[in-house]
C-alpha cells in the first residue's frame, strides 16, 4: 500500500513540475519573440496567457483529445459484454470507480488508458485484442491499465501528452515565423536570432526526452500492480507473448505523440535494438520474464 | 529556550500524530465499510440471476436436479447468513455448485447453443469474478486497517481510541474443513 503512495505522490510532484516546464519554456518563447518584435514583457504576457488557457482546456478535455486522436469509439455493454465485465471486475478489485470502454476497430492487439484522475478515466482497447486474448489474458492486459489509472500515471501521461505536443507545435510555429516574417525590417539582433532558434530546436528535444522518462519504468510497475490485482502474473505475461507475436503493428492510429500511452510500442518491430534513450517502452521479454519470476 | 517550549513542542508533535492517525483510521474504515457494501452489490446481483439460470438450464439438463437443488438451497443459505463467516463459506458453496454445473452443461450441445443461455453465462462468469474481486479487495483494505492498528506504537493510540480488529471476508477455520471443491 505504501509503494502505491509513494508511486502517486511521486506523479503526482512530476505532474507539478511538467506544468512548471511547460510555463518556463512557454514563458521563454514568448519573450524571445517578444524581443524579436521589440518588446520581451508583452511576449512573455501574452504566450503565459495563452499556456494557461491551452493549460486548463487540455486538463479538462485532454482525455477526449487522446481518445480522438487514436481513432477509438465507447461501446455499449451489449456490444462487448466481457469487456464490461473484465473492466468492471477490475475496478472493484483496484477499489475505483469504473473507467469507460472504448474500442480501437483494429486487427493490431495494443491497449492503453488516459484521463485526468480514477473518476474521469477511460479504457481502450483493440478489437483485435478482444479476440485473440482469451478471458485471463485480457484480464491481466486490463489489470495493467487499472494500475495506471490507479496510480495518477493517466493524468502524468495525459498532460505529457498534449503539453508536449503543443511546444513541439510552438516551436514549429516560431521557426517557421522567424523563416518567412520578413525580419530584416524588425529592431532584431543577430544574437536574439541564434537564441531563438537553438530555443525553437531545443524545446521539442526536451519535450521527446521528457516524455520517454515519464514511460518506460511505469510499465514495469503496472504490470506488477497489475499482476496484484488479478492475482495471476500468466494471464499478462501470456498476453504479453500474444501481442510480441502479432506481426500486424498500429502505425495508422498511434503517432509519435500517443505511442508511450499503449501498452506496448505501437510502432512496427524493429530487427535490430532500439537505442534504449529512444524506446518508449521497455522491451517486452524482459516485461515477460518480469511476471514469471512473480 | 525554556523546557516548558520543549514540552510544548514535543506535545505538539505528537497530538498532530494523533490526528495524522485518527484520520487515516477513519479514511480506512470507511473504505471497509464501502467495499463490504461493494460484495453485497455483486452478491445480491448474483441471486437475482440464479432464477433465470434455472429455468433456461432445466429444460435442457434433465440429469442436473441435484446440483439444481443445490443451487437453490445455497443461494438462499447466503442471504440468510448472520455472520460474515457463514456468508463467506455458503457463498463459496454457492461459487462450487455453480462452477459445477458449468462444467456439466458441456455434455448437453444445445443448451450450449442458446443465445439466452450463453447471456447469463456471460454475466454469471462476470458476477462470479466481481464477487471474488470485491471480497479480495474488502480483504486488502481490512488487512491493511488491523496491520495500521496492531503495529507499535498505534496500537496504544487506536486502542485508547477505541479501534477494533475488523474481520475479514473469508470461511472462518472452523468450518474450513466442510467445503469441498466439486471439479
Amino acid at each position: 500500500m505504501a509503494t502505491l503512495f509513494q508511486q502517486i505522490r511521486s506523479n503526482n510532484i512530476k505532474s507539478a513540475i511538467l506544468v512548471i516546464l511547460f510555463v518556463i519554456i512557454v514563458g521563454l518563447l514568448g519573450s524571445v519573440l517578444g524581443l524579436y518584435y521589440g518588446n520581451m514583457w508583452f511576449g512573455v504576457i501574452m504566450s503565459t496567457l495563452v499556456g494557461a488557457i491551452y493549460f486548463f482546456i487540455v486538463f479538462n478535455t485532454g482525455g477526449s483529445m487522446i481518445l480522438n486522436m487514436t481513432g477509438a469509439r465507447p461501446v455499449t455493454k451489449k456490444e462487448f459484454p466481457h469487456l464490461h465485465h473484465t473492466i468492471e471486475g477490475l475496478a472493484v478489485a483496484a477499489g475505483i470507480p469504473t473507467p469507460k470502454a472504448y474500442v480501437i476497430d483494429d486487427t493490431a492487439l495494443n491497449a492503453f488508458a488516459t484521463g485526468k484522475d480514477p473518476k474521469h478515466s477511460s479504457v481502450t482497447v483493440t478489437t483485435g485484442l478482444l479476440d485473440k486474448l482469451n478471458r485471463q489474458e485480457l484480464e491481466g492486459v486490463i489489470a495493467h491499465e487499472m494500475a495506471h489509472i490507479k496510480n495518477f500515471d493517466i493524468r502524468l501521461m495525459m498532460l505529457t501528452t498534449v503539453l508536449v505536443g503543443v511546444v513541439t507545435l510552438l516551436g514549429d510555429f516560431f521557426l517557421r515565423s522567424l523563416w518567412f516574417g520578413g525580419g530584416d525590417n524588425r529592431k532584431g539582433h543577430p544574437a536574439l536570432l541564434i537564441l531563438a532558434i537553438a530555443l525553437a530546436i531545443l524545446a521539442p528535444i526536451i519535450g521527446h526526452l521528457m516524455r520517454l522518462a515519464v514511460s518506460r519504468q511505469r510499465e514495469y510497475l503496472a504490470d506488477a500492480t497489475g499482476a496484484a490485482l488479478t492475482r495471476y502474473p500468466p494471464g499478462l505475461s501470456s498476453a504479453l507473448k500474444k501481442i510480441q507475436g502479432d506481426p500486424d503493428p498500429l502505425v495508422d492510429r498511434a503517432n509519435r505523440a500517443t505511442a508511450h500511452l499503449f501498452i506496448s510500442t505501437p510502432f512496427r518491430k524493429t530487427k535490430g535494438k532500439t537505442i534504449a534513450l529512444f524506446a518508449t517502452h521497455p522491451p517486452i521479454e524482459e516485461r515477460i520474464s518480469r511476471l514469471e519470476k512473480m | 529556550m525554556s523546557i516548558g517550549w520543549w514540552i510544548a513542542i514535543i506535545l505538539g508533535i505528537i497530538i498532530l500524530a494523533v490526528i495524522f492517525l485518527y484520520n487515516s483510521l477513519i479514511r480506512l474504515k470507511n473504505e471497509i465499510k464501502n467495499s463490504l457494501a461493494q460484495i453485497d452489490v455483486q452478491l445480491k446481483r448474483r441471486h437475482d440471476l440464479i432464477p433465470n439460470l434455472i429455468n433456461t438450464v432445466k429444460g435442457y439438463a434433465k440429469h442436473e436436479k441435484n446440483l439444481l437443488t443445490e443451487i437453490t438451497k445455497e443461494r438462499t443459505a447466503v442471504m440468510k447468513a448472520a455472520t460474515m463467516g457463514a456468508k463467506a463459506q455458503a457463498s463459496t458453496k454457492l461459487s462450487n455448485a455453480l462452477g459445477s454445473l458449468m462444467v456439466q452443461v458441456e455434455n448437453y450441445p444445445q443448451l450450449k447453443a442458446n443465445e439466452n443461455f450463453l447471456q447469463l453465462q456471460e454475466e454469471l462468469t462476470g458476477t462470479e469474478n466481481k464477487i471474488s474481486y470485491s471480497r479480495q479487495h474488502y480483504n486488502d483494505v481490512v488487512m491493511s486497517f488491523n496491520n495500521k492498528i496492531q503495529v507499535f506504537p498505534n496500537n496504544i493510540i487506536a486502542n485508547s481510541l477505541g479501534f477494533k480488529q475488523e474481520e475479514m471476508f473469508e470461511v472462518e477455520e472452523s468450518e474450513k474443513k466442510n467445503v469441498k471443491v466439486e471439479f
